[in-house]
C-alpha cells in the first residue's frame, strides 16, 4: 500500500510527512524490515536525539518526583488531602500526554520545557500514590512499638515509615520512569526533540529508523528500571532476608 | 510552524467545536464544527472500544487463568513492564509502513498497548485472592471455572478494573496519533495542521482530554457498581 | 546502672473519654501498683484495660485526673522523654522489620544517645537474658519465629532498664504451648529484674498465673476487686468477679494449694517378710481407705504396690507384682498432682516427704470430693474433710 519510506502520506497530509529518499543503501528496502548496512553507516545520527531525550525524562521525573514526594508527606500528616490529592494527580494522569502538549501551548509554546512540564505532571500521580500507599501499609503495630519507646513523629517517619515504604515508593518510580521513556517520543510533535524525531517526521524516516530508535527507548527504559531495581535491592536488605 | 500560541486561542477552539470556523491556513474554508467533532469522537471511541475488546478478549482469560494456577507470573508481570516500555509512536509508525494503514491494521496494533495492564492486573488480582477463600470455594465443590467466576474474580475486581482503565487510557491517547496510519480519530485536528489549523489543534487537544476523562470517569462508576459492598469497607 | 530500677504506678481518678464516646473508656480509676511487682489488668473484651495502661506512657492522653510514675505525673513529662523510661510490650510485638534483631534491641538505647560499643554489649546481654542465641542478634525479624519475636520484643522493652514495664497481652498471639514457656520464663525474669509491670490479659489463667495483684476490671475500666490471686480465687468480692473467674474457680484454686494441704488417705502398709496374713487383716478392717496394700522396706520408703497374687504366699516378697506408679511429693502442686494421677490412669499415687518416707496416698477421689464440696468455693482453708469409707 504505497511507498513505504513514506508514513501514511496523503491520507493525513500536513506538513509533517514529506516523502523521503533513503539513498542508494538499500534499494530493496520495499522488501526489508531492516536495512542494515544504513544502520550502519547511520548509527551515529542516533545520538544526538538520545541525549535530547534524556534531557527531557530526567528533569521531568527529577521534578515529578519532589513535587509527588512532597505532595504525599503533606498528605500523610494531612489525612483528609489524600482523596483530592489522589483526584486531582488523577486527572493529569488520565489527560493523554499529546493531548496534554497541545493544551498547553498557549502557556508554554513549543519546546522541551513543554515536555518536561507535562512528563513531570504525568508522573505525579503515580509517584504520589505509591508513596502514599506505601506509608499507610506500615503495620499499625509498628507505628505504635515506635511510639510507644519514644520515638517522636519525625523520627518515626524518617525512622520508620518511609524506609519501609522504600518498595513501593520504588515500584512507582519503576512505573514512572519506564512510560516516561516511552511517552517523551511524542515530544517530537511539540518540536521538543528526542528519540521521536527518529520515528517520525524527520527527512529520514522508515522502518530501519524507526526500530534503531525504538530499541534504543526501550533499553533506555529497561536499564533506567535496573538501575532501581539496584538501588531497591541495596535500601531494603531486610527484604531479601526475609524470602532466604 | 506554530509558536506561542495567544491564550485567547482556547476561546476560538471551544468555538470551532461548536460551529465550523474560517480557518487560518485554508484561505476561507470553513472547517470543523459539532458535526464533524461529534463524527471525529465517534471514530475516535470505536477504534479504542475495537481495540480494548481485542485486547480483553485475549488478555483477561488468559491473566485470570494464570493468576487461578499461580503459574506465569514471569510472563504476566514481565510483559506488563515491558509494556510500559514500548513506544506507542514507533508502533504505529512500524504498522503504517510495514503492515499498512486503515482500522483492520490499526486496531490490533492499538491492542497490544492494552494486554500488558490487563494480563498484569488480571494476575495480580486473582493471585492476591486470599487461598483460604479459594481452598474453601473448592471444599464446597465448585468447579475451577466456578472458583474463577464467582469467588476470584469479584474478589479481584477493584485490581482487574484498574488494569482494564489503563488499558482503556493507553488505547484511547494512542488512537490520537492513528491517523499517521490512516485511521480517523480525533487526532485529525490536531495532526492535520494544514486543514484545520491553531483551533483545530487546540480543540482536538481539549476533546480528546474530556473523553479521556469521561471513559476513566465511567469505568470508575462502572468499578464501584461492580466492587461488592463487603469489599468496599476496608478502603471507605 | 541508676540505682532505681523500678516506679511505682498510681492512678489517681484517672479518666479517658475518647472523642464521641457516650461514656468514657476509663472512667476514673484509681490504683496503685507498688514498685516491683507485677499488677494483671483483667477483664472482658473492651473493659479499657488498653486504654488505662496506655495512660502510663500517654499513648493515651488523660482526659481527667492524673497518672503518677515513682513521684511524678506523667502529664508534666514530654511524652517522648517518658516513653523511653518505659517499657512497652503489645501483642503484634511491632519489631521493626527493617532492622536487624540486635538493632531492633537497641533501638531505645540508640535515641537516647548511648554510645555504639555499648548499645551492642547490651543487645548481647539482653539476647543471652532472654534466651536467644547471640548468632541471632544480625537476623531480620521476618527470619525469627513468633515465640522468639516476641522474645526480642521483651527484649527490646528492658533494653534501657525502664523503671516500669506496658504489656498488653504480650503472649495472647502465640501457641499454649510456647506461651507457656515464654510466661515461665518471664517470671523467671522477673525475679531478677524486678521491674514495676503492667500486664493486660482477659484470660484469667494467666492472670493468676503472672500476678502479684490482679485487678479484675468492667466496662469503663472500673476495678471490681484489687487483690492477690488467692485472695481472687477465694473470695471473689462480688458476682461478676465471681463469675469472671468462672466456675472452674475451684479447679484453679488447685494451682494455689500443694498436696500437703490437703488430708491424704492412709495405706495398709506391708513391710517385706513379714506374714500376708498380718497384711490380710489390714485390708478386712472396715476403716481401710485404700484396697492394695503399699510395699515399704525398712525407712517406710515405697517399694511397690501388693497384688492379690503377692499375698497369695505365706510372706510378703520383697518385688512386688504391680509397679509403683507416680510418686509424688508433699510439695508438689495440686494442679501437677492432679495432671499426674490423670495421666497414668491410676487412682492412687503414694505421697512422700522430703526424706522420701511415705506421707499418705493421693486419690482422684480425694480430689473430686474437694472440688465439689462447699469449701472450695468458700472456704479460707484449703482442706477437706476425710471421706469416709
Ligand atoms: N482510639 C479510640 N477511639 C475511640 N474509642 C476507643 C479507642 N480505643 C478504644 N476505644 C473504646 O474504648 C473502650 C475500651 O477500649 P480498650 O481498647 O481499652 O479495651 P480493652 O479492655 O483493651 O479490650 P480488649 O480486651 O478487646 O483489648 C472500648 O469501648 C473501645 O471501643
Ligand atoms: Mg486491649
Amino acid at each position: 500500500m504505497g511507498n513505504p519510506f513514506v508514513l501514511a502520506a496523503g491520507e493525513v497530509g500536513g506538513d509533517f510527512f514529506k516523502e523521503r529518499d533513503v539513498g542508494d543503501l538499500c534499494q530493496a528496502q520495499t522488501q526489508h524490515v531492516f536495512c542494515f548496512d544504513w544502520a550502519r553507516e547511520n548509527i551515529d545520527r542516533f545520538e544526538a536525539p538520545t541525549v535530547q531525550h534524556l534531557e527531557i525524562v530526567i528533569p521531568a521525573l527529577v521534578i515529578g518526583f519532589v513535587v509527588a514526594f512532597a505532595l504525599a508527606l503533606l498528605a500523610h500528616r494531612t489525612r483528609w488531602l489524600q482523596p483530592p490529592l489522589l483526584a486531582a494527580t488523577g486527572i493529569l494522569y488520565t489527560i493523554p500526554s499529546i493531548a496534554f502538549f497541545f493544551l498547553l501551548l498557549p502557556l508554554t509554546g513549543l519546546g522541551r520545557d513543554t515536555a518536561i512540564i507535562v512528563l513531570s505532571a504525568y508522573t505525579l500521580q503515580i509517584i504520589y500514590r505509591n508513596t502514599i500507599l506505601g506509608l499507610n501499609n506500615v503495620p499499625a503495630a509498628v507505628k505504635d512499638a515506635a511510639r510507644g519507646m519514644g520515638l517522636t513523629p519525625r523520627q518515626i517517619l524518617w525512622k520508620v515509615e518511609l524506609p519501609l515504604a522504600i518498595p513501593e515508593i520504588i515500584a512507582g518510580l519503576r512505573v514512572a520512569v519506564v512510560s516516561t521513556i516511552a511517552i517523551a517520543t511524542l515530544a517530537v510533535l511539540i518540536s521538543a526533540g528526542g528519540l521521536g524525531t527518529e520515528m517520525y517526521g524527520s527527512n529520514l524516516t522508515f522502518p530501519t529508523s524507526i526500530i534503531i530508535a525504538g530499541a534504543i527507548v526501550m533499553l533506555m527504559a529497561l536499564a533506567f528500571d535496573a538501575i532501581l531495581l539496584l538501588v531497591q535491592r541495596l535500601t531494603t536488605p531486610w527484604r531479601r532476608a526475609a524470602r532466604a | 510552524m506554530i509558536g506561542h500560541l495567544p491564550l485567547a486561542s482556547f476561546t476560538g477552539a471551544i468555538e470551532f467545536i461548536f460551529s465550523p470556523q474560517e480557518s487560518n491556513v485554508t484561505g476561507g474554508k470553513k472547517v470543523g464544527g459539532f458535526d464533524k467533532s461529534m463524527e471525529l469522537l465517534i471514530k475516535h471511541l470505536e477504534v479504542t472500544v475495537l481495540a480494548l475488546a481485542i485486547a480483553l478478549v485475549i488478555a483477561l482469560p488468559l491473566g485470570l487463568y494464570l493468576g487461578h494456577r499461580g503459574k506465569g507470573e514471569q510472563l504476566a508481570v514481565g510483559l506488563g513492564n515491558a509494556g510500559r516500555a514500548i513506544p506507542e509512536l514507533a508502533v504505529i509508525a512500524l504498522v503504517a509502513v510495514l503492515i499498512g494503514v486503515g482500522l483492520p491494521n490499526v486496531a490490533p496494533v492499538l491492542a497490544i498497548l492494552g494486554i500488558p495492564p490487563i494480563l498484569n492486573n488480571a494476575y495480580v488480582g486473582v493471585s492476591q485472592v486470599d487461598r483460604a477463600a479459594v481452598d474453601a470455594a473448592r471444599g464446597i465443590g465448585m468447579s475451577e471455572t466456578a472458583i474463577i467466576r464467582k469467588v476470584e474474580l469479584p474478589i479481584a475486581i477493584p485490581t482487574v478494573m484498574g488494569g482494564i482503565r489503563s488499558a482503556a487510557i493507553a488505547i484511547l491517547a494512542t488512537a490520537t496519533i492513528a491517523p499517521l496510519a490512516g485511521v480517523e480519530s480525533l487526532g485529525d485536528f490536531i495532526l492535520n495542521r494544514n486543514v484545520y489549523g491553531e483551533n483545530g489543534l487546540l480543540a482536538g487537544a481539549i476533546l480528546v482530554a474530556l473523553l479521556a476523562l469521561a471513559i476513566e470517569g465511567s469505568l470508575a462508576l462502572l468499578q464501584r457498581r461492580l466492587t461488592s459492598d463487603g469489599l468496599k469497607v476496608k478502603t471507605a | 546502672m541508676s540505682e532505681q530500677t523500678a516506679s511505682s504506678v498510681r492512678y489517681e481518678e484517672a479518666t479517658k473519654r475518647y472523642p464521641g464516646a457516650s461514656s468514657p473508656a476509663v472512667d476514673e480509676l484509681t490504683l496503685e501498683v507498688p514498685a516491683g511487682e507485677i499488677c494483671v489488668l483483667v477483664g472482658p473484651s473492651g473493659c479499657g484495660k488498653t486504654t488505662a495502661m496506655r495512660m502510663v506512657n500517654r499513648t493515651v492522653e488523660i482526659s481527667a485526673g492524673d497518672v503518677l510514675v515513682g513521684d511524678r505525673s506523667v502529664r508534666d513529662r514530654e511524652p517522648a522523654q517518658l516513653r523511653r523510661e518505659i517499657g512497652y510490650v503489645i501483642q503484634q510485638i511491632g519489631l521493626f522489620p527493617h532492622r536487624t534483631i540486635s538493632e531492633n534491641i537497641g533501638a531505645v538505647p540508640q535515641l537516647l544517645g548511648w554510645k555504639k560499643e555499648r548499645i551492642r554489649r547490651r543487645s548481647g546481654e539482653l539476647l543471652e537474658l532472654i534466651g536467644l542465641d547471640p548468632e541471632l542478634g544480625d537476623r531480620y525479624p521476618s527470619q525469627l519465629s513468633g515465640g522468639q519475636q516476641q522474645r526480642v520484643g521483651v527484649a527490646r522493652a528492658l533494653a534501657a532498664d525502664p523503671l516500669v514495664m506496658l504489656m498488653d497481652e504480650p503472649f495472647g498471639a502465640i501457641d499454649p504451648i510456647n506461651r507457656e514457656r515464654l510466661q515461665n520464663e518471664f517470671l523467671r525474669l522477673q525475679a531478677e529484674i524486678r521491674k514495676t509491670v503492667l500486664f493486660v490479659t482477659h484470660d484469667i489463667d494467666e492472670a493468676i498465673k503472672m500476678g502479684d495483684r490482679i485487678a479484675v476490671m468492667r466496662e469503663g475500666g472500673r476495678v471490681e476487686q484489687y487483690a492477690t490471686p488467692a485472695e481472687l480465687l477465694m473470695a471473689p468480692a462480688n458476682e461478676f468477679v465471681e463469675d469472671f473467674v468462672g466456675a472452674d474457680r475451684a479447679l484453679k484454686r488447685l494451682a494455689l494449694m500443694r498436696v500437703a494441704d490437703i488430708d491424704l488417705w492412709e495405706a495398709p502398709l506391708a513391710f517385706v517378710g513379714q506374714a500376708t496374713g498380718e497384711v490380710r487383716a489390714k485390708l478386712d478392717s472396715p476403716a481401710v481407705e485404700v484396697p492394695f496394700p503399699l510395699l515399704v522396706d525398712g525407712e517406710r520408703r515405697p517399694l511397690g504396690w501388693l497384688s492379690e497374687r503377692d499375698l497369695a504366699a505365706d510372706v510378703v516378697p520383697g518385688r512386688p507384682d504391680s509397679p509403683l506408679g507416680p510418686v509424688l511429693e508433699l510439695d508438689d502442686v495440686m494442679r501437677d498432682a492432679l495432671a499426674d494421677l490423670l495421666q497414668h490412669e491410676t487412682q492412687y499415687a503414694p505421697v512422700i516427704d522430703r526424706g522420701g518416707r511415705i506421707a499418705g496416698v493421693l486419690s482422684v477421689e480425694i480430689i473430686s470430693e474437694f472440688l465439689g464440696s462447699p469449701e472450695a468455693k468458700s472456704d479460707e482453708h484449703p482442706a477437706v474433710e476425710r471421706p469416709h469409707g
